[in-house]
């Protein structure tokens, strides 16, 4: 089983129209979104919810007033600033590290464990997808991430299904650590600007820090096309393989409305045939 | 005054708004480019830097001489970053969140402060803008840290711009909490108005005044628009798809010097802010 995981280092390049167009086009998958931050894959795929769990990580401290004698310790132990002048807590401060727990002399202070968000197995029209809602301003986006990507492979492994297709998030931290690590291989979706540059660049030393084989594709590359040139030298230079570019076409934002992947919207026009032959491509270059 | 650039949805246009706003004011102004993950805003302004800052955390480094083996480092942690095995302590840095319980913990003071690298900041100037940036180091997972770092250096007496992180969940906060409005720049699409939704909440956890900038307002459909209407947010600004907007941002250029008559709208949108984050209630 091989888990592809589409990333780009900048938000906005086309990770999950790319990931939409895919799911049409590959054969027997999983779906995995993991941009539990700002998950849109559903949109286009409408699941069927299947099963709903919730998400339970980490803990919020939460003081007891009635035991309380306000002696001040956890506010000089907190190096989080989350307990205020009246002893009380910041949720959205409060790292739950339990240290105010802990040394508070009259155990006044709970440490309940928090549901941080929802995760889902659903129905697609093109098969299982395993997906995640994290709650609004809270933590451990990575853990959902690992928790997401773990079901998504069980899935794969019980049904015989020999591909994930996995949404990631943009930037390098956290989210985008956890979405890569083990996978077969990440596709860095970029695009011919200063910014998808930059970060296609930093994204691909995230890639060789944690030893994940990296392809690069460019996305709107007629926007700048001496830029996607230079996208292209730097990524031969690096010896990745560039599977493709995709024309600035409004037909993403067209088929997104009518809630269908590219592929179903307008298999054969210009961004239709381009992203078969991409999705031909990894096919070949990483035996799908 | 504060005000951060925020969006949900990546790619919307947070550094364009971010950047040329900041040069619209022109002078005693920061931009704090708080998207330390992938700090964009410096290809733009292209600034002077003068000083380079390395960002480390506290984390925990044992001293096996004094230490006993008790092993209370390893029960207060709840990030298994101090780990007792057998007769000896070993540390993981890179999960430790900087709490200080071990070394708080610890009856033999045999843990100290070592140090984890997050990453760099970088400060200087362009146009009369005071620059200061964020650049997470490749590999590091915790950006949170980096980023309060980063608005540890904002000045009351200037307008200070922030440009956050795409998402909702942490980083985006860290970089919102505390700033006197938020700009919430979308683009009309069903994904720009999900994630949009999302951000609309954070925001609300947060209380803090916002309005809106529709970034390409010209493509995808209307319903971001019904969306401001029924929850009475303002719309500050539409930016329709311009292929000469599309085109110098490609290249690094900013929308006011390519098309000098964006200066204007600019200086309006921070006179609507102005007027809005001193009206409470409003966008909220």
């Amino acid at each position: 089983m091989k888990e592809l995981v589409i990333i780009s280092g900048k938000g906005g390049t086309g990770k999950t129209s790319l990931v939409a167009a895919f799911a049409s086009l590959a054969k027997k998958k999983v779906l995995c979104d993991a941009d539990v931050d700002a998950a849109d894959l559903h949109l286009i795929m409408k699941p069927r919810i299947r099963e709903r769990h919730d998400f339970q990580a980490g803990h919020t401290a939460c003081i007891n007033r009635d035991k309380c004698i306000q002696c001040g310790l956890c506010r000089d132990l907190c190096k989080f600033e989350a307990i205020s002048e009246h002893f009380e807590v910041d949720p959205v401060s409060c790292e739950g590290c339990g240290v105010c727990v802990y040394f508070c002399p009259e155990k006044a202070i709970d440490f309940p464990v928090k549901t941080c968000g929802e995760w889902y197995i659903s129905d697609t029209r093109f098969g299982p997808m395993v997906h995640a809602r994290l709650g609004i301003a809270e933590e451990n986006s990575g853990k959902l991430v690992s928790l997401v990507r773990r079901e998504a492979r069980k899935i794969a492994e019980e049904k015989n299904l020999g591909l994930i297709l996995t949404d990631g998030p943009p930037g390098v931290g956290c989210p985008v650590i956890a979405s890569i690590g083990g996978a077969g291989a990440v596709l860095i979706v970029t695009e011919p600007t200063v910014s998808g540059k930059h970060d296609m660049q930093r994204v691909i030393q995230l890639a060789d820090f944690f030893n994940i084989p990296a392809l690069v594709c460019i996305n709107k590359f007629d926007l700048n096309t001496e830029m996607s040139r230079e996208i292209e030298d730097f990524a031969e230079e690096k010896k990745l393989t560039c599977v493709g570019h995709i024309p600035f076409d409004p037909v993403f934002i067209q088929s997104m409305v009518k809630e269908k992947t590219v592929i179903e919207y307008e298999p054969d026009g210009e961004a239709g045939q381009a992203l078969k032959k991409i999705w031909d491509g990894l096919v070949k270059k990483l035996g799908l | 005054m504060i005000i951060s650039i925020a969006s949900g949805k990546g790619g919307t246009g947070k550094t364009t708004v971010a950047t040329n706003l900041a040069l619209s004011i022109g002078t005693g102004v920061q931009l704090l480019d708080c998207d330390v993950e992938e700090p964009n805003a410096y290809l733009f302004l292209h600034p002077k830097f003068d000083e380079t800052l390395l960002v480390t955390a506290s984390v925990p480094e044992v001293d096996k001489d004094k230490c006993d083996l008790c092993g209370k480092c390893d029960e207060i942690c709840r990030f298994r970053a101090i780990v007792r095995i057998g007769d000896t302590v070993l540390t993981f840095p890179e999960l430790c969140h900087s709490c200080g319980g071990c070394m708080a913990v610890c009856p033999r003071g045999a843990i100290t402060e070592g140090a984890r690298e997050l990453g760099i900041i970088q400060k200087g100037f362009c146009n009369g803008i005071e620059f200061i940036h964020g650049k997470l180091r490749v590999g590091e997972a915790m950006s949170p840290p980096l980023i309060r770092k980063v608005r540890s250096f904002t000045r009351p007496d200037k307008w200070t711009i922030i440009d956050a992180p795409p998402g909702t969940s942490c980083p985006v906060i860290a970089a919102m909490k505390d700033t006197d409005f938020v700009v919430l720049v979308t683009e009309p699409t069903p994904f720009g108005l999900h994630d949009l939704e999302l951000a609309v909440g954070a925001v609300r956890v947060l209380d803090i005044p916002c309005g809106l900038i529709i970034n390409r307002s010209d493509m995808g459909d209307h319903k971001v628009r019904a969306y401001a209407d029924e929850q009475g947010l303002p719309i500050l600004m539409e930016i329709p798809f311009d292929k000469r907007i599309a085109v110098a941002y490609s290249r690094g250029e900013m929308i006011v010097n390519v098309m000098p008559e964006w200066k204007e709208k600019f200086s309006a949108l921070l006179q609507n802010i102005k007027r809005l984050a001193n009206n409470p209630g409003a966008g909220v």
